[in-house]
């Protein structure tokens, strides 16, 4: 089962995990991963403004689903990438895998925010309290942990 | 032959637009074919693609490199290395 969503509107990681708790015990899937990415506070950063392709972040996004479905054996994929306005400490994405143990979801959880990170086309702006913004750059270490995974 | 090219982030900052519709010289076939004859067009473009390796590309929503063909292409977007997550 796979679930992406793509909003502007603010998620509670703690009531997705409960849903993903309670639809894995419906299917006994015994080991339950996940990661959340938060803003980061950072000096006078006021918020983060994400821009999106809109259309192909979804597809994106549920293309590593399927990839990663295919690789593992997941019984559930549920990934939420917020876009538009965020302040420090709000939640932006959301990964959460379900399968039968733990290897399997922790490595599944693990590949899928490593190629978020580089093939889902979101960008993130910064405005600061002065009013300066500024595009935030891509870390050549980012790009270094997806190949890993085309490596394994 | 009609190509919709879509920008964003600062790419799109530089040349001023969202997207536009162009016709395709039939001798331009590829990606980098493109942006030198873009660059050739307007000042915006030299500046917007002046870093190469700094690009990337989607054909019909799906992620290419700069040598990929256009040929039956409907849809480019040119946008910087992506920093979601």
């Amino acid at each position: 089962m796979i679930g992406v969503s793509v909003q502007e509107e603010p998620f509670a990681p703690a009531e997705l995990m409960a849903e993903l708790v309670e639809a894995a015990a419906e299917r006994n899937l015994g080991g339950i991963a996940n990661f959340v990415g938060l803003v980061r506070r950072d000096g006078d950063l006021e918020r983060l403004e994400l821009e999106q392709f809109p259309g192909m972040t979804e597809k994106a996004l549920n293309g590593l689903a399927n990839e990663a479905s295919e690789r593992w054996p997941l019984g559930i994929v549920r990934i939420v990438h917020r876009h538009g306005s965020m302040k420090p400490g709000e939640p932006i994405v959301f990964v959460g895998v379900a399968a039968g143990h733990r290897t399997e979801a922790l490595e599944g959880c693990a590949f899928l925010i490593d190629r978020l990170k580089t093939d889902a086309p979101f960008w993130k702006k910064e405005w600061r309290r002065d009013g300066s913004t500024r595009w935030v750059e891509a870390k050549a270490e980012d790009d270094a942990r997806a190949e890993e995974w085309r490596a394994k | 032959m009609q190509l919709t090219i879509i920008y964003f982030a600062w790419v799109r900052e530089r040349i001023g637009i969202d997207s536009e519709d162009i016709d395709l010289p039939y001798d331009v076939t590829t990606i980098a074919a493109l942006l030198d004859w873009l660059r050739g067009r307007d000042e915006r473009y030299v500046r917007a693609f002046a870093e190469p390796d700094k690009l990337r590309f989607a054909v019909d929503q799906e992620m290419v490199r700069a040598d990929h063909s256009l040929s039956g292409a409907r849809e480019l977007a040119i946008f910087p290395p992506v920093t979601g997550g």
